[in-house]
C-alpha cells in the first residue's frame, strides 16, 4: 500500500490562499484547490503506518491510510467510497475540521505531517464533480419512524444512518435553514453555504424529512414526538458564555453568535429584523481567543472597521508543540488562523473588567487587566491580576466570544431528562440513550461544546444504538474503539 | 512417564550414534563384538546421561545367532542353524506375571504350529544398573522355538513367527497386568539375535555377561545407542530393532501410521490368512519413530519383498527431480509412491535380517555415517571415522553414505553390492514403467470440457463476507500472491488476540498451529535444496500391500494439488474405468443452528460411505452455493471428519478427498486441509475474485489465467515451506500427517474431529464455531445493505484499525510508553501497563486470564533492588542490519550500564565495538548471537561475549530462514558480517551443524572451547514438546535455555508466518519447567523467556511459570522511538531505527535514558507484585505457580472454555525450582590444554614452533581453545603465519579447527570428521592421506560432512573427498579438496574453493559470492551437477589461471597430493577441464565495489 519512499520524495503541499487584500472584499472561500496531480502526490506521502495514530486521532475513526492509498493510486472513487463509510459529510470536515489526525500523523514526528484534512476535501468535491456522489434510499424500509431534533452535523449525520437502516425519519430545525451552526455560525469565507444546501438536497432525495421553522418545546409540543419509535436530541450547546463584569449589557457589547447570524443571513440575502451590528468604522475588539472569535475577527475585517483587537485570557502558546503535549496529542500551540492573518492585533493574559459607555449609552471602551496563573502542584491553575497594569481601550463593538455553556434546557425540562453537573443531557458516550428509554441524545447536546468530528462522530454512533433500540441488532457502522487518550 | 500438566509423552524424541562392522570373508569371532562395542564407546559423546549420572538412554548390539554356543549352553537340544528361532524376550519380574507372558507366547507359538524347544534365562550382571534403569529392569529370557517338523521355507518360518509374536503381544497388552508394558521381544529369528537395555555402552558387555564369553562368535554385529530428550526412555526403545536402527528422526510418523492403518483395511495374503486380521494393529500405539518404522519393515518384508527394496519403498531417494537418473529406477520409485509415502526425516539407518548387513542415508543427507573396508576383510560403518584403530596401510575404502543411497553387503556372497547394482537389480525385477505407462493417468492429461457448475446464486461480496474476507485479506495477502506469485513480507511482531481471545469471528483454521522442527531434526530449505522436494500427489483407491501388480497404480497424479477452476470440473466430469467422483455439499442449515451442523455433518459421513461403496475414489468436499438458507460448515472440520469417520469405518484407504472450497486463501489454510487427508484443494471463489479483480483493473498487466496460477503458485510454495518447517519434503507424506498443535478447542470437539492432534489448554467447541459462522451469515441475511459501508470489513490484523482486531501495541500503548521514557514519568508508564495489563474485557493473552493468588504482603523495601533485578534483563536478538547503529548501540550501552545484556543478534558485530568508549560507555553487545548463517561469527566475536545464543528457532517465524537482500548488504554492514558488500546474504532454516540433538551438544562444545567463560545459551520457539526438547538441550549441556513466544518481532517474513506457527510463551515456558523438574535436571540451567514481554506483570508470570532471566525487545524499541510502522522490511523506518538510510537515521532520538527508563520501570512495577506476593527475591519467586489463578471475572464468551490448570501445573520436587548448579562441560580433556602449555613460546613470544601429537576421534574441537586464547591477546589479528605449527596423527574429531586463528597451521595425517574448520577465522588446515596408506586420494573420503561452515578466513588444503555441504556459507576461507559430495559451496558468500575432483548434486545452491573452480574431467559438472540459479559459468581469465595453479601447487606442497601433481603436471590440458563458477550478484558486487573504490580514489 502507498509509495514506500513517498514521503521522502515529496514535501509536505497545502492549498495556497488568494490574498488578504483581495479576499477581504467579500465573503467567499479564498483557498485555490491544488491540481489533482499534485494532490495525488501527497496521497503517496502517506508511509501506511502499521500503527495509525491519524485514524486513533480521528473522532470519526476515518480509515485515513486506506483513503490516502487511494488517492495515490489514483483510484479517486474508491477513495470516496473508503472516506464515506466513516464520514457523512467530508466537505464539512475537510473545511472545518482542526484535523487531530494531522497532529498525530507519524511522519509528523519527523517532517510535516501529510495533508490529511486537504485530501479529504480534495476527494469529495472530486465526487461531487463527477457526479458519483447521489442519493441511495435505502432499499428496505422498516416501517420505524424516528425524530431527530436538530439539523446540525449531529443531527443530519444521525438522520442519514438512521434512513440508510431503513427507518423514516424526520427532522425538526428551529431556524428557517437546515444546517446548525455550520448554516449561521460558520462564516462564508469557511463555507459557503451551497456546500450545505448539496447535501441536504441528497439527504432529501433519499427520504429524509426535514422541518425548518419547527422550535420542538416552544412551538410544537414535546407530547408530539410520542408519535415517533424514537427521538434523537441534536440540539446543540448553544448557551454562550457571559461576561458579568460591570457595564456587560451595555449596547455595542455583543455575543458573537448574534454578530456572525447576522452576516451569514445577510449573505443569504435574508432580511435582518433585528438591530443590524456592524463593525464597519469601529474599533472592535474581540474577547476570545478561539476559533468563534477568529470567524469574528475575519467577519469584522470584511465589515471594513478602524481596528479589531483580539484579547485571551489565557497565555500566549508555544509557536511549537511542547513537551506537555508530545505527539501524538493534540498539542498546545500558538494557532495563527487565515482570519489573523486578515489583522488584528492579539493580546495574551488579559482579562477585561468593565465596559464603558459613552454619554449615549453606547460603548465606548473597557477597560483591562494583565494577569498571571499560579500553579501549585495538585491544585488548578489559579487567576491573578496583576496590580498597577488597569488599561483602557477605546471600542465601539465588543464580539464575546468564550465559548458556550451548555444546551439548552427547554427539551430537558419538557422531557423529564436527566442533565450532568454541565448541564449536557445524560447519556453515556457508547449508548447515547437518556433517562427516557426511545429518547437518545448525540454531539454538542450530550458531551458539551466540541468540534464539527466529534458530532459527526456521534450522530452515526447514536444512529447505530436508536437502530439496535429499534430492531434488536443493527448492520450500521460503527468506528470502534481507540479513540486516542488525551495527554 | 505418564502425562502431566504440560508434558506429553508422545513428544520425546531421540537421535542416536549407530554402526556396524562385519567381516567379508565371514569369519566368526567374538572379537567383532568387542569391537562393536568399542564404536559406540568413541561414539559415546554423541549421546546422553541422566541426571542419575549413570543411566544411558539405551544401546544395544545385533548379532548373528551364535549357533555353538547356544548348543553348548542350552539344555536341550536344538536343530541345525536357521531350523529353528531365538527370540530374545523381555518378561516380568514378577514370576505370576512373567509367567503368564511366556504362557501367552508359547500358546501362540503353538497356535501358529510350531514347536517351543525350551527357554533359558539370559545371565545378567546388575551391578552396572543406573537407579532409573533399575527400576524398570524385566527379566531376561531366550526362548527357542522349532519348525516342528513343517516343511517350511524360510520366509514361511518367519511369517509364522512374526504372527505368533504379533497376536501375543496383542494379548498381553489386553491382559491389563500391570507390568504388561515389559513385555517385548527384542529379537525373534532365524539369523539374528539382539542384546539391548537401558545402559550406557560400555555396560552392555557388563550387563550381558554373554557377550564376553569367548563362544559366542559373530560375522557382523550391529550397534546403537540413544540420546533421548528426556529421561524418560524405556528398556524396549533401546535400539537395535528388529531389522534396523536409526539415527535421526522421522518427521511425517504421524501420517506414517494412519496412512499404514488405513492400509490394514485391504490386506490380505495366503501366508497369514485369517489370521491377518490379528496382527493389527501392524504399528503398535506409543512406540518411538524407529520402532514404528522397524515394525513397518517386517510387515513389508512379509510382502516377499527383499529388505533392500523395503528400504528403498519407505526412504525413496530424491527421484522427482533427479534428469541423471535411469528411468527404470524413476519407474520403480514412482510405481511404489502410489503404494507408500516416503518416511520421510533426517535419518541414517543402518539394516540387517542377518543374510544383508548395510544402511541407507535420507534423501537429503542429514545424517553422517562413515565407512572403512580393510584388507583383512573387515567392513566398520559408524557415524563417526576413526572409531576403531586401523592402520593406514589396512585400509582399501574409506567412504560415505550419500544421499538416498544404500551401502549394503551381502554376507553369504562375501562382498560389498554398491547402490548402483543393487538398485539396478531391484528396479529391473518388474515392469514398472510399462504398469504406470499403463494405469497411472495425469490430471493434465485429461481434457477440459469446459465450465459445468453451474452460477452461484448469490453476489460475490455476500459470499465473501460469509467466508469472512476483508479488504485487508485481499489486498495484502491474496493480491500479492496473484501478482508476484509469492506471498507478501511484513515485519514486527504477531500482538493480536489468539483465536480463541479474540471477538471477531475467527476461521477455524486459525485454531491450528503449524509445527516446526528444532534442536531434534532440521527445517529444510525447499528453494535452495528444491532437488529433494515434491508437490505432487496422486489420488483413487488403494490396494492390498501384499500384491505387487500393475493395479497398484491405477491413480490419478496431479502435480500441483492446488488445483484451479477448470482441474476441479475435470474431476467432477470424470469419465473413467478406473476413476469416478462424487461431490458432497458441506453445507448446513443456519436455522438449524448446532443441530444442522451436526446432523450435516453426519449426512456427509453418509453420503461418502454410499458413494465409496458404490465404488466411488473421489470424494469432493464442497461449500458452494451458500445462501440464505444454507451456511458453510469450516471447510477443515468436514475434511477431517469425513476422512477420520471412513477411517473408522474401515474405508478411508479406497478414495481421495477433494475439497472445493471458498475459505481457504492463505498457504496455512492449505497445509491444515492437506494435513488433515485432502489430496487436492480448489479455492473457487479466489479464481472468481482474482478473474473480477483483473477485470476491474485492481491487477494490472496481467491476465486472469495467469493471475490464478500465480496464486496457485504462491500458496503451493508456501505450503512447501510450512512443511519444510518440520523437515518435511514431499507433500506425499505430509498428506494427513496432522502435524498440528491446536490452540483452543475442548476435547469434547477435538476427540471427535481431530483425533491425534494435541491440544492442551481447552476451549470453545461446535456450538461456539456456529456461532462464529452464524455471525458471519447474519451479516449478509436477512440482505439491508447500508449505503456507504464498505462492501467488506477492513480488516486489521497486520495494520491496526480501530473496528477490527485489537492489538496490544495500539496509538494508547505506544504514545504512553514514549511519554513515560521521556518524562521519566511513572504515571504514564502506568497507563500504559494498565492497558496491557487489564484484559479483563479485551483478552489478548493468556497470561490476560490470570490473576494473582495467595497473596502475603510484605513491606516494598525487604524486596530486592530494582538494580538487581534488571541485571536479569535482556534486550532481544536483533541484528545491526536488521536495524540501524544508532539504535543497535543505544540498546546495548543502555544494558551495560545497568548491568544486563543486549543481543548482537545474527549479523555480527563491529570490533570496534569490543572495547570501552572513552565516557566509560560500552557498545559491546553481552550477548553475542549464533545463527545458522553465522554472519560474523569468528574467535575474537566469540572471544567477546559474556553470553553466546544458538538462535534454533525465532518466534516471529521458527523453522524458517531468513534472507538479507543485496542492496541491504552495506559496505558497514558487510564488514560486521565478515561478507561481501551487495552480495545478498541467506540465512539457512538450519543450522548445518545441528540435525539433531547430539549435533547441538557438539555445538555447544564447541562455543564452549571458543569461550570458557561465556555462558551458552540455546534459544528455542515454544510449541508442543518445547519441554522435552528443553530437556535434552539441558542435557547437552547449555548453560542458559530461552523460551520465545510466537509473538516475537522480525524484520522481515513472510506475513501469514507470523500468525500460525510456534505457541505463546506460556505454555511454553511452563512446559518447559515442568519438564525440567520432573527430569531433575532444572537445577542445571537458566531458563529466560521472551515474546511480546511489556509489563512488570507480564514478567511476573514468566517468573512464576518458571523463568528466572526476561528479554524485552519491540518495548525497547518502542521506548527508542519505535513507531510500530511495520515497514522494517522496507527500509524507510521514518524514526531511523530500523533502516540504514543515512538520512533517515539521522531522526533517531532515542537515548540510553530511554532504556533504562522501560527497564526501571518495569522493575519497579515488579517489585510491587512481588511484595504483595510475599518474595524478596526473584530466586524465590521461580516456578512458584501456586500463586497464579485464574480470573473468575473473565466474562468472555469464547474464553469460557479455556482451561489453563495445565499451565499452573507444578510437580511434586524437593528439589530447587531455579538454577543452583553449572553444567559440567568436562573440557579438561581437551588437546588444546597441552598444545596450549607446549605452545607457550609461540602464543605469547611469537616464536615459530612444530608439535606433534596423536588424535583420535574424541578429540573434538581441536584448536578453539588456543583461539580463544590469541583473540584474548592479539584480538582478531592472530599470530604471523604459520608461527604454531600443529601436526596431528590419526581420526580427528568433530570440528577440528573450528574458530581457529591466524597463525596456526594445523594438519592432520589420516582422516577428520564433521565440522571441519567451522567458522575458521584465519588458521591453516591440511588434512593429508598418511604417506603410508595404498588407496588413491580423490577416490576416498577423508574429512566429513559441513566443512568450513561459515569460515570467515584461512585455508585449508584437503587431500581426498570432502562429503556433503562442503564450504557451506562460507565467507572468506580458500580452500582446495579432491572431491565434494552434494549441495557444495551451499549458500557461500566469499573465498575461493577449488574442487579437483567429482561434485555432488547441487553444487552452489544459493550462493552469492567467492568463486568456485571445479575440475570437470567428464563434463557431469556442467551438464547438471551444478544449481545453475544463481551462479554462471565464466571464462578463466589469465589472471585467475595464475591465482589457480598456486592454489593449486600450494595443495601439492602442502599435501603431496597426487593428484595435484598430475594436474599441474599437464597443466594445458588440465585448464581446459577447469570449470569457473561465478555468482551473477557477486560479480555485479565487485563491480559497483571497484567503481565506489575509484570514485573514493579520485576524490582523495
Amino acid at each position: 500500500m502507498g509509495k514506500v519512499t513517498g514521503f521522502k520524495e515529496f514535501e509536505r503541499q497545502d492549498e495556497a490562499h488568494i490574498s488578504v487584500k483581495e479576499r477581504v472584499q467579500h465573503y467567499k472561500e479564498f483557498t485555490v484547490p491544488l491540481k489533482t496531480n499534485e494532490v495525488e502526490k501527497q496521497g503517496s506521502r502517506c508511509m501506511d503506518c502499521g500503527i495509525p495514530f491519524c485514524h486513533s486521532a480521528c473522532p470519526l475513526g476515518n480509515l485515513i491510510p486506506d483513503f490516502n492509498d487511494m488517492v495515490h493510486e489514483k483510484k479517486w472513487e474508491k477513495a470516496l467510497e473508503i472516506l464515506h463509510s466513516t464520514n457523512n459529510f467530508p466537505e464539512f470536515t475537510g473545511r472545518l475540521c482542526p484535523a487531530p489526525c494531522e497532529q498525530a500523523c507519524v511522519l509528523g514526528i519527523v517532517k510535516p505531517a501529510i495533508t490529511i484534512e486537504n485530501l479529504e476535501k480534495n476527494i469529495v468535491e472530486k465526487g461531487f464533480e463527477n457526479g458519483w456522489i447521489k442519493a441511495q434510499s435505502p432499499t428496505v424500509r422498516t416501517g420505524k419512524t424516528v425524530a431527530v431534533v436538530g439539523s446540525g452535523p449531529a443531527g443530519l449525520a444521525a438522520a442519514q444512518q438512521l434512513n440508510r437502516a431503513g427507518h423514516l425519519v424526520t427532522v425538526f430545525e428551529r431556524d428557517d435553514a437546515l444546517g446548525g451552526l455550520l448554516r449561521y455560525g460558520i462564516p462564508n469565507f469557511k463555507l459557503e453555504k451551497g456546500i450545505i444546501d448539496r447535501r441536504i438536497a441528497i439527504l432529501k432525495e433519499e427520504g429524509i424529512e426535514f422541518k425548518t421553522n419547527i422550535n420542538v418545546g416552544v412551538n410544537y409540543p414535546v407530547e408530539k414526538l410520542d408519535d415517533f419509535n424514537a427521538v434523537v436530541l441534536c440540539g446543540g450547546a448553544t448557551l454562550s458564555r457571559e461576561l458579568p463584569v460591570k457595564g456587560a449589557e451595555i449596547k455595542g457589547v455583543v455575543q458573537a453568535m448574534t454578530f456572525l447570524k447576522q452576516q451569514n443571513k445577510r449573505n443569504a440575502g435574508i432580511t435582518i429584523e433585528d438591530e443590524e451590528i456592524f463593525a464597519t468604522g469601529k474599533n472592535v475588539i474581540v474577547i476570545g481567543g478561539g476559533d468563534t472569535g477568529s470567524d469574528c475577527i475575519g467577519t469584522s475585517n470584511r465589515q471594513g472597521p478602524k481596528s479589531v483587537t483580539n484579547f485571551e485570557i489565557m497565555p500566549k502558546p508555544p509557536e511549537k508543540r511542547s513537551e506537555t503535549t508530545p505527539w501524538p496529542f493534540w498539542p498546545l500551540k500558538l494557532k495563527t488562523s487565515t482570519s489573523h492573518e486578515e489583522g488584528c492585533d492579539r493580546n495574551w493574559l488579559i482579562s477585561t473588567k468593565e465596559f464603558i459607555a459613552d454619554e449615549k449609552g453606547y460603548l465606548k471602551a473597557l477597560k483591562t487587566v494583565n494577569v498571571e496563573w499560579v500553579m501549585k502542584p495538585g491544585e488548578r491553575p489559579a487567576l491573578k491580576e496583576i496590580e498597577g497594569t488597569e488599561k483602557i481601550w477605546p471600542c465601539e463593538l465588543v464580539l464575546l466570544a468564550m465559548g458556550f455553556t451548555g444546551p439548552e434546557a427547554t427539551l430537558s425540562e419538557q422531557l423529564g431528562l436527566k442533565t450532568d453537573f454541565r448541564s449536557n443531557y445524560q447519556a453515556s458516550e457508547t449508548e447515547f440513550q437518556t433517562n427516557v428509554l426511545h429518547i437518545f441524545t448525540a454531539g454538542d447536546m450530550r458531551r458539551g461544546q466540541s468540534l464539527i468530528v466529534w458530532a459527526i462522530s456521534e450522530g452515526r454512533e447514536a444512529a447505530k444504538k436508536v437502530d439496535e433500540y429499534l430492531m434488536g441488532y443493527s448492520n450500521l457502522p460503527t468506528k470502534g474503539k481507540g479513540d486516542l487518550v488525551g495527554v | 512417564m505418564e502425562k502431566q500438566g504440560l508434558y506429553l509423552p508422545e513428544f520425546e524424541r531421540d537421535n542416536c550414534g549407530a554402526g556396524f562392522i562385519c567381516n567379508l570373508k565371514g569369519e566368526k569371532s567374538n572379537k567383532i563384538i568387542h569391537d562393536a562395542l568399542e564404536i559406540l564407546i568413541k561414539l559415546e559423546h554423541r549421546g546422553a546421561v541422566s541426571s542419575d549420572g549413570k543411566t544411558g538412554d539405551g544401546a544395544g548390539i545385533l548379532i548373528d545367532i551364535p549357533h555353538e554356543f547356544f548348543a553348548k549352553n542350552t539344555t536341550f537340544s536344538l536343530p541345525k542353524p536357521k531350523e529353528y528361532a531365538v527370540g530374545m524376550v523381555f518378561l516380568s519380574q514378577n514370576e505370576n506375571q512373567r509367567n503368564f507372558f511366556k504362557n501367552c507366547l508359547e500358546t501362540e507359538i503353538k497356535n501358529q504350529g510350531l514347536a517351543v524347544l525350551g527357554w533359558r534365562k539370559v545371565p545378567v550382571n546388575k551391578t552396572h544398573l543406573g537407579n532409573i534403569a533399575a527400576k524398570n529392569e524385566p527379566a531376561i529370557e531366550q526362548i527357542f522355538i522349532g519348525k516342528n517338523r513343517l516343511p517350511l521355507t524360510e520366509n514361511q518360518f518367519n511369517a509364522k513367527l512374526f504372527a505368533a509374536r504379533k497376536i501375543a503381544e496383542h494379548a498381553v497388552e489386553n491382559s491389563k497386568l500391570s507390568d504388561r508394558k515389559k513385555f517385548y521381544l527384542p529379537s525373534l529369528s532365524t539369523t539374528t539375535l539382539i542384546y539391548k537395555g537401558l545402559l550406557i555402552p560400555e555396560d552392555i558387555r557388563n550387563y550381558y555377561t554373554d557377550l564376553s564369553n569367548p563362544d559366542l562368535v559373530t560375522r557382523l554385529a550391529l550397534v546403537h545407542q540413544r540420546f533421548s530428550t528426556n529421561t524418560f526412555p524405556s528398556w524396549d526403545l533401546a535400539q537395535p530393532f528388529r531389522y534396523m536402527c536409526h539415527n535421526g528422526e522421522i518427521n511425517t510418523l504421524r501420517g506414517n501410521i494412519n496412512r499404514m492403518k488405513a492400509r490394514e483395511e485391504l490386506m490380505k495374503s495366503p501366508i497369514f490368512g485369517d489370521d491377518i486380521k490379528k496382527l493389527f494393529p501392524i504399528i503398535l500405539d506409543g512406540k518411538s519413530d524407529s520402532a514404528c518404522m522397524d515394525m513397518a519393515v517386517e510387515l513389508l518384508l512379509m510382502t516377499d519383498r527383499s529388505l533392500p527394496e523395503v528400504m528403498m519403498m519407505m526412504v525413496p531417494e530424491a527421484w522427482e527431480k533427479a534428469p541423471a537418473m535411469s528411468d527404470a529406477k524413476k519407474a520403480f520409485y514412482e510405481y511404489n509412491s502410489c503404494i507408500m509415502e516416503p518416511w520421510d526425516g533426517p535419518a541414517s539407518i543402518p539394516f540387517t535380517d542377518g543374510n544383508y548387513i548395510g544402511a541407507l542415508l535420507d534423501r537429503n543427507g542429514l545424517r553422517p555415517s562413515r565407512y572403512t573396508v580393510t584388507k583383512d576383510g573387515n567392513v566398520v560403518m559408524s557415524s563417526e571415522t576413526g572409531v576403531l584403530d586401523i592402520k593406514p596401510e589396512n585400509v582399501v575404502h574409506h567412504g560415505r553414505l550419500e544421499p538416498g543411497k544404500m551401502f549394503l553387503v551381502d554376507m553369504n556372497a562375501g562382498r560389498i553390492i554398491n547402490d548402483e547394482e543393487i538398485k539396478q537389480k531391484i528396479v529391473s525385477e518388474k515392469p514398472y514403467r510399462k504398469w504406470l505407462n499403463k494405469n497411472l493417468l495425469l490430471l493434465a492429461d485429461i481434457p477440459y470440457t469446459g465450465n459445468k457448475t453451474p452460477k452461484e446464486e448469490i453476489s460475490l461480496v455476500a459470499r465473501q463476507k460469509i467466508f469472512g474476507y476483508t479488504l485487508e485479506e485481499i489486498d495484502t495477502i491474496i493480491t500479492p500472491m496473484a501478482t508476484g506469485g509469492k506471498e507478501a513480507i511484513g515485519s514486527m511482531g504477531n500482538d493480536t488476540p489468539l483465536a480463541v481471545l479474540s471477538d471477531e469471528p475467527q476461521l477455524l483454521f486459525n485454531y491450528f498451529k503449524q509445527l516446526f522442527a528444532q534442536v531434534t531434526n532440521p527445517p529444510l530449505d525447499g528453494i535452495r535444496e528444491e532437488i529433494v522436494t515434491d508437490f505432487s500427489l496422486a489420488i483413487g483407491g488403494d490396494r492390498n500391500i501384499f500384491d505387487i501388480s500393475d493395479q497398484q497404480c491405477n491413480k490419478l497424479k496431479i502435480q500441483n494439488p492446488v488445483i484451479s477452476n477448470a482441474d476441479i470440473d475435470k474431476l467432477k466430469s470424470i469419465d473413467h474405468p478406473d476413476f469416478k467422483s462424487v461431490s458432497i455439499s458441506t453445507l448446513y442449515d443456519i436455522t438449524k443452528g448446532l443441530n444442522g451442523i451436526e446432523a450435516a455433518l453426519k449426512d456427509m459421513v453418509k453420503q461418502a460411505y454410499k458413494a465409496v461403496s458404490e465404488g466411488c475414489n473421489i470424494i469432493i468436499l464442497s461449500d458452494r452455493n451458500v445462501n440464505e438458507h444454507f451456511a458453510p460448515i469450516p471447510i477443515l472440520l468436514s475434511c477431517s471428519y469425513v476422512g477420520g469417520q471412513l477411517s473408522k469405518m474401515g474405508q478411508r484407504s479406497s478414495f481421495g478427498i477433494v475439497i472445493e472450497s471458498a475459505e481457504p486463501r492463505e498457504p496455512h489454510h492449505f497445509a491444515t486441509l492437506f494435513g488433515y487427508g485432502a489430496s487436492a484443494v480448489n479455492p473457487y471463489m479466489i479464481n472468481e475474485m482474482l478473474r473480477q479483480q483483473v477485470k476491474e483493473g485492481d491487477i494490472v498487466g496481467i491476465s486472469d489465467e495467469k493471475a490464478i496460477e500465480n496464486f496457485n503458485k504462491a500458496i503451493a510454495t508456501g505450503v512447501l515451506k510450512i512443511m519444510n518447517k518440520i523437515g518435511i519434503s514431499t507433500l506425499h507424506s505430509y498428506r494427513a500427517s496432522q502435524i498440528f498443535e491446536i490452540l483452543g478447542l475442548n476435547t469434547a470437539f477435538t476427540e471427535e474431529y481431530f483425533p491425534n492432534t494435541p491440544s492442551r489448554i481447552e476451549g470453545i467447541g461446535l456450538y461456539e464455531i456456529e456461532k462464529e459462522i452464524f455471525l458471519r451469515h447474519r451479516s449478509v441475511f436477512p440482505p439491508l445493505e447500508i449505503a456507504g459501508n464498505l462492501p467488506l470489513n477492513i480488516g486489521g490484523d497486520y495494520r491496526w484499525r480501530r473496528n477490527a482486531e485489537r492489538h496490544m501495541f495500539n496509538p494508547t500503548t505506544v504514545s504512553k510508553l514514549q511519554q513515560a521514557v521521556r518524562t521519566n514519568s511513572y504515571e504514564s508508564y502506568e497507563v500504559y501497563a494498565k492497558d496491557i495489563n487489564e484484559q479483563s474485557e479485551k483478552l489478548m493473552t493468556l497470561r490476560g486470564m490470570f490473576e494473582f493468588n495467595n497473596l502475603d504482603p510484605i513491606p516494598l523495601e525487604e524486596v530486592e533492588p530494582w538494580t538487581e533485578i534488571v541485571k536479569r534483563f535482556k534486550t532481544g536478538a536483533m541484528s545491526y542490519g536488521s536495524i540501524s547503529q544508532e539504535a543497535h548501540e543505544n540498546l546495548a550501552i543502555a544494558m551495560n550500564r545497568i548491568g544486563g545484556k543486549s543481543n548482537s543478534g545474527e549479523g555480527g558485530e563491529n570490533k570496534n565495538r569490543f572495547r570501552k568508549d572513552l565516557n566509560g560507555d560500552s557498545r559491546n553487545s553481552a550477548i553475542k548471537q549464533v545463527a545458522s548463517g553465522r554472519f560474523g561469527v569468528s574467535t575474537n566475536y566469540l572471544t567477546n561475549a559474556k553470553e553466546i545464543q544458538i538462535k534454533m528457532a525465532q518466534g516471529a517465524k521458527p523453522g524458517e530462514g531468513g534472507q538479507l537482500p543485496a542492496d541491504k548488504v552495506l559496505p558497514w554492514i558487510a564488514e560486521c558480517r565478515s561478507s561481501t558488500p551487495y552480495v545478498g546474504l541467506i540465512s539457512p532454516p538450519p543450522h548445518h551443524d545441528i540435525y539433531s540433538i547430539e549435533d547441538l551438544a557438539q555445538l555447544i562444545f564447541d562455543l564452549k572451547n571458543a569461550n570458557r567463560e561465556a555462558r551458552i545459551n540455546v534459544k528455542l520457539v515454544s510449541k508442543v514438546g518445547v519441554g522435552t526438547i528443553a530437556a535434552g538441550v539441558a542435557k547437552a549441556k547449555a548453560d542458559v535455555i530461552l523460551i520465545s513466544g510466537y509473538d516475537g518481532g522480525t524484520g522481515a517474513s513472510p506475513l501469514t508466518s507470523l500468525r500460525h506457527a510456534g505457541l505463546p510463551w506460556e505454555l511454553g515456558i511452563a512446559e518447559a519447567q515442568q519438564t525440567l523438574v520432573l527430569n531433575n535436571l532444572r537445577n542445571r540451567v537458566v531458563l529466560e523467556c521472551d515474546g511480546q514481554l511489556k509489563t512488570g506483570r507480564d514478567v511476573a508470570i514468566a517468573c512464576l511459570l518458571g523463568a528466572e532471566e526476561f528479554g524485552f525487545a519491540t518495548a525497547p524499541l518502542v521506548a527508542s522511538g519505535c513507531i510500530m510502522m511495520r515497514k522494517c522490511h522496507l527500509n524507510t523506518c521514518p524514526v531511523g531505527i530500523a533502516t540504514q538510510d543515512p538520512e533517515l537515521r539521522k531522526n533517531f532520538k532515542g537515548t540510553p535514558e530511554h532504556v533504562i527508563n522501560f527497564m526501571y520501570f518495569v522493575a519497579k512495577e515488579l517489585r510491587k507484585i512481588m511484595a504483595s506476593l510475599g518474595f524478596r527475591t526473584i530466586n524465590e519467586m521461580v516456578g512458584q505457580s501456586q500463586k497464579i489463578n485464574v480470573n473468575k471475572a473473565i466474562d468472555h464468551a469464547k474464553a469460557k472454555g479455556i482451561d489453563l490448570s495445565p499451565i499452573l501445573h507444578k510437580p511434586e520436587t524437593n528439589k530447587p525450582l531455579y538454577n543452583t548448579e553449572s553444567q559440567n562441560h568436562e573440557l579438561e580433556n581437551v588437546l588444546d590444554f597441552d598444545i596450549l602449555r607446549m605452545g607457550h613460546p609461540a602464543i605469547y613470544r611469537k616464536e615459530k614452533m612444530f608439535l606433534e601429537f596423536p588424535i583420535k576421534n574424541t578429540d573434538r574441537t581441536v584448536g578453539a581453545i588456543v583461539s580463544n586464547e590469541l583473540s584474548k591477546i592479539y584480538g582478531d589479528n592472530g599470530l604471523p603465519e604459520d608461527t604454531l605449527n600443529l601436526k596431528f596423527k590419526g581420526s580427528a574429531g568433530q570440528s577440528f579447527g573450528a574458530f581457529a586463528t591466524k597463525g596456526l597451521t594445523m594438519q592432520v595425517d589420516g582422516n577428520t570428521n564433521d565440522y571441519l574448520g567451522k567458522s575458521l577465522s584465519g588458521a591453516k588446515l591440511i588434512i593429508k592421506t598418511p604417506d603410508e596408506a595404498t588407496f588413491a586420494s580423490e577416490e576416498n573420503i577423508i574429512v566429513g560432512n559441513v566443512s568450513l561452515y561459515g569460515a570467515t578466513n584461512g585455508e585449508a588444503y584437503i587431500n581426498g573427498i570432502a562429503g556433503e555441504r562442503f564450504c557451506v556459507r562460507n565467507s572468506g576461507a580458500i580452500a582446495v579438496v579432491e572431491g565434494v559430495g552434494d549441495h557444495g559451496c551451499e549458500y557461500m558468500t566469499g573465498g575461493k574453493v577449488v574442487i579437483l575432483g567429482k561434485t555432488g548434486r547441487n553444487f552452489a545452491a544459493g550462493m552469492s559470492g567467492g568463486i568456485a573452480y571445479v575440475f570437470d574431467t567428464d563434463g557431469k559438472f556442467r551438464n547438471g551437477l551444478c544449481n545453475m540459479e544463481m551462479v554462471a559459468f565464466e571464462e578463466i581469465s589469465t589472471e585467475d589461471q595464475i591465482e589457480l595453479k598456486q592454489l593449486i601447487k600450494n595443495h601439492f606442497k602442502y599435501t603431496n597430493s597426487d593428484l595435484a601433481y598430475r594436474i599441474l603436471d599437464d597443466w594445458e590440458n588440465s585448464l581446459s577441464n577447469f570449470v569457473k563458477v561465478m555468482p551473477t550478484e557477486y560479480k555485479k558486487a565487485l563491480i559497483r565495489l571497484e567503481m565506489e573504490n575509484n570514485i573514493k580514489t579520485a576524490t582523495v
